[in-house]
């Protein structure tokens, strides 16, 4: 017998009692979702930006390779999209486009047709993400009855810059993934 | 050494325990004034409770559902009955792929399954690319935590561990410093790597997906870069529905570390162009404790260890004291399920508080199952001299005169026998602390007097 | 309004929940509900003021009380130490001991929750059993869920600590848990503030465990220590003059490290501090 059918025998053989599955209640959240949406950013660590802002950064020459997907960053824009991304190792920056964002954690989601490669967002040096005031819901379930049943192999909420505390619970800010997260709403 | 003597031993540097039962109760905290910010907070927990009751219920639907549903996604699933076959079948992936540098990101079911030391026997590396996880492979030891696995290390110590293994100055302590230090390492591991083992932290059967949550990213480097990707998964990690991860994401940082939400939510639903990705489902003892009907629901927990950090024991003791691979109160109610003999001193390295059942996010009764666990260690180590003396007390408390005459004569020595006969080493209670004064009379005799 | 025959000082404003319309409706039908008095074992042998400071306040609140002579032990050091199934004489002679009357009340929460939750089934005895469980009632809950006493008057000038022992504070709910997001509540809580200067203090942590736990307090000898010191610290370092609560043992186990450390902070039993104020 394969452990497959040994393991699915053994649960079936304890003929377990079936509870109901619970209905999700629709809670609701903050009234002002792009105040919300932005504290949590900044509780995150992240930081919100005007395109104004992001332009001036952008034009200072602090980040020499820039990768965008977005055609109003598209004269930054200085890297073709690679066909091993290994070869984004040294990115400075990726601007990129969230699909919608949740304002009760700064979840943003992102999914392949978004990333264009999956390793993007972590391996840059530092990501913008722009983000539509319109997109945005107030906590996971909306976001969860937004996604739907919408298909695509690989998809993400991204929520601030990548972290850690393991170092005596002091916050670091730049794990593995991008050091620093930039949102602008448009 | 049992547990209680683990704890002495731990207890003994007072300085460092003190600062380890500070720095899990900050988090614990943080989790509680996270947690007062959603009002509905309960009603998640017990929405939370009742999928995963769900879930246990009609497992092996699931599973087959999970199964299909990715199949039809071009993922590779594969069934272990055991933590050897759960090994077995990474190396044979290993070796399809020619592959003897791996990367692997926080997985306690590969430290369960103590997947590390098997592929080096096998002539693998394993880096652990989590930073926590790096530093305690450095210094050979397991977690301590299932979430914060270096929590027991001071900066200093990591300072010179980094020193020694990646060429830091001596003495920087900086955790900035240390952290970049430990980024520019593990990226020259990623970008080698082929192959990346992640755990897996939902399993969603509807869709055939599943969710990996990590703060640092380390997870997604890994598998982005690599062309193969193997997630471990416990058969209990299954959620039927995609929209159930609404709830069980809003529970999760929030209970672990005290965050909105992790950093990074990545949900794997089809390999990339040309890439692979294979799940292996995990039993290793979870269909025995599905079996079993006072424990089963300890198979609900979505790891977040809440319950760890509000464990006044687990605080003042640390993850090593259990000496097993989940320690703290799930680990206690968990553990003795796999090996009874081994862990039988587990359930007792507790006071009963019942903090752990309120802040379980899906409701475990964590500390209910670590009474029960006691009446099943006594029953398997038959009558113990501890056995024979309660037995001899219930003896004693069924009869109300042998109950009487036996109080008088323990008030009357320990009223007149001398302090060092009283305080010496075989009464335990007496080594730091004083006993009870002793009254003239008891309330018996004094309502005898004045209630006749 | 139901005429009590109480104590000058006292004031007692009922609140008609269903718990205390039973009690005053026996009142009514000039049928004196019948109290018993449960002392957990430790507290007879060791904290016998204790005690008599229940029976008392009891008494001056108008109960007919009475203490069954022939009352034992709960069984819950043999239970908690695994050795449920050995305490069915212990638990069968309890159900009997309290058979005969309307309420059984304890000055001990963990006693009161094992009761109800941890005693085996006594086969020959299920419906005494089940009537013990709905009518056995730890003190502050005694006060203030049948009592309906809503506030007490009387004067205390102290800084009072409360030690909120775990299983009355998550097994009976006596007083909301810091892990839930809940309204705020406490019993004990409603009994002492409107004394006249007491003070009550908050804590650092505010029901952490004091590390007694019954064989607990022997068997993990070093934590069980640990744990009481770093409570008392709390306690003491806010300036706790008074160190109050509902579990003698709980209470035990700190005077003793307090004690051993001549700490001078004092301790009280939560019925001695009423029996004060109550003449």
């Amino acid at each position: 017998m394969s452990s497959k059918d040994s393991i699915i025998e053994k649960i079936r053989s304890l003929k377990l009692d079936q509870k109901p599955l619970p209905e999700i209640p629709d809670f609701g959240g903050a009234t002002d979702l792009v105040q919300a949406f932005c504290t949590s950013i900044a509780e995150n660590n992240g930081e919100i930006m005007s395109a104004e802002d992001l332009i001036t950064k952008l034009e200072s020459g602090i980040y020499p390779s820039i990768f965008s997907t977005d055609v109003s960053f598209e004269n930054f824009s200085n890297q073709a999209l690679p066909v091993d991304v290994h070869s984004f190792s040294k990115l400075d920056l990726a601007i990129l486009k969230g699909q919608f964002a949740v304002a009760e954690n700064g979840a943003i989601w992102l999914d392949d047709a978004d990333l264009r490669l999956r390793a993007i967002p972590f391996i840059t040096e530092h990501l913008v993400i722009l983000v539509s005031r319109d997109s945005l819901v107030a906590n996971m379930h909306q976001a969860y009855d937004r996604l739907g049943d919408q298909h695509s192999g690989f998809g993400l909420f991204i929520a601030g810059p990548s972290k850690t505390a393991d170092i005596e619970q002091s916050l670091v800010i730049g794990a593995h993934g991008a050091k620093s997260l930039m949102v602008v709403l448009v | 050494m049992s547990h209680p003597q683990e704890a002495a031993e731990f207890l003994k540097d007072t300085a460092k325990s003190k600062w380890h039962d500070d720095t899990l109760w900050f988090i614990r905290d943080k989790r509680d004034k996270m947690s007062k910010t959603i009002p509905e907070w309960e009603e998640l927990r017990e929405l939370a409770s009742s999928i995963k009751d769900n879930v246990l219920g009609n497992l092996a639907d699931y599973l087959e559902e999970f199964e299909r549903n990715a199949s039809k996604n071009g993922i590779h699933i594969h069934w272990a009955k055991d933590a050897e076959e759960h090994n077995t079948i990474v190396l044979s992936i290993l070796k399809k792929k020619d592959c003897t540098a791996i990367v692997k990101s926080k997985s306690i079911l590969t430290e369960e399954c103590h997947l590390n030391p098997f592929l080096e026997k096998n002539g693998v590396e394993v880096v652990d690319t989590d930073l926590g996880e790096r530093i305690v492979q450095f210094l050979g030891q397991p977690p301590s935590h299932i979430v914060l696995p270096a929590i027991h290390l001071k900066k200093g110590e990591i300072s010179e561990l980094f020193h020694e293994r990646l060429g830091t100055e001596k003495g920087n302590e900086d955790p900035y410093y240390l952290t970049q230090a430990a980024r520019h390492h593990l990226r020259e591991k990623f970008l080698a790597a082929k192959v990346a083992i992640t755990g897996v932290n939902f399993g969603v059967a509807e869709t055939g997906e599943f969710v990996v949550c990590t703060n640092e990213g380390n997870a997604d480097m890994g598998v982005h870069l690599a062309d193969t990707h193997i997630a471990s998964m416990g058969i209990e990690k299954i959620i039927p529905k995609r929209n159930h991860l609404g709830v069980f994401l809003r529970l999760l940082a929030r209970s672990a570390t005290g965050q909105n939400i992790t950093n990074y939510n990545s949900h794997f639903r089809s390999p990339e162009n040309g890439k692979e990705i294979h799940i292996i489902l995990v039993d290793n003892g979870r269909t025995a404790q599905l079996g079993r009907e006072n424990f089963r629901d300890s198979l609900k927990c979505i790891r977040c260890g809440a319950c760890m950090n509000t464990c006044p024991i687990y605080r003042r003791s640390g993850g090593f004291s259990y000496k097993s691979t989940v320690p703290g109160p799930i680990g206690s109610i968990l553990s003795p399920g796999l090996d009874l003999q081994k862990h039988s001193s587990l359930p007792f390295a507790s006071t009963l508080c019942g903090s752990c059942t309120d802040v379980c996010p899906v409701k475990i009764n964590i500390h209910e199952q670590l009474y029960l666990w006691r009446q099943e260690i006594t029953k398997a180590q038959g009558t113990s001299i501890k056995g024979l003396s309660m037995k001899f007390g219930n003896g004693i408390f069924k009869s109300p005169l042998s109950y009487n005459y036996s109080g008088k004569i323990m008030r009357m020595a320990l009223k007149n026998l001398p302090k060092s006969l009283i305080y010496n080493p075989a009464n335990v209670w007496g080594k730091q602390r004083d006993l009870p004064p002793v009254p003239n009379e008891s309330f018996k005799e004094w309502v005898k007097k004045n209630r006749p | 309004m139901i005429v009590f025959n109480f104590k000058i000082r006292l004031v007692a404003i009922f609140v008609f929940q269903k718990d205390c319309l039973t009690y005053y409706s026996l009142m009514e039908n000039n049928t004196k509900p019948q109290i018993a008095l449960f002392i957990p074992c430790y507290v007879d042998q060791f904290y016998p003021n204790v005690a008599i400071a229940t029976l008392e306040v009891l008494e001056k609140l108008g109960c007919q009380v009475t203490y069954p002579m022939n009352q034992t032990c709960c069984g819950q050091p043999m239970a908690n130490a695994g050795f449920e199934r050995d305490t069915l004489g212990t638990t069968k002679h309890f159900i009997e001991t309290f058979a005969a009357y309307d309420y059984v009340v304890c000055p001990s929460g963990s006693c009161v929750l094992h009761v109800k939750e941890h005693s085996p089934k006594a086969q020959g005895l299920e419906k005494e059993q089940e009537a013990l469980h709905n009518k056995i009632f730890e003190f502050t809950e005694f006060l203030t869920d049948i009592l309906g006493i809503e506030k007490l008057e009387g004067s205390f000038p102290h800084r009072i600590g409360y030690h909120a022992s775990c299983q009355g504070q998550r097994g009976l709910r006596l007083s909301s848990s810091s892990e839930l997001n809940e309204k705020p509540f406490s019993k004990a809580k409603k009994l002492l503030e409107n004394l006249e200067g007491l003070k009550w203090v908050e804590l650092a942590r505010t029901d952490e465990c004091c590390g007694f736990g019954g064989t607990f307090a022997v068997s993990e000898e070093a934590l069980s220590v640990q744990m009481g010191k770093d409570r008392l610290e709390d306690h003491i370092s806010h300036q706790v003059e008074i160190l109050t609560g509902g579990d003698m043992s709980c209470i035990m186990h700190l005077q003793g490290i307090a004690q051993r450390q001549k700490q001078s902070i004092k301790f009280k039993h939560i019925a001695e501090i009423l029996n004060q104020i109550l003449k």
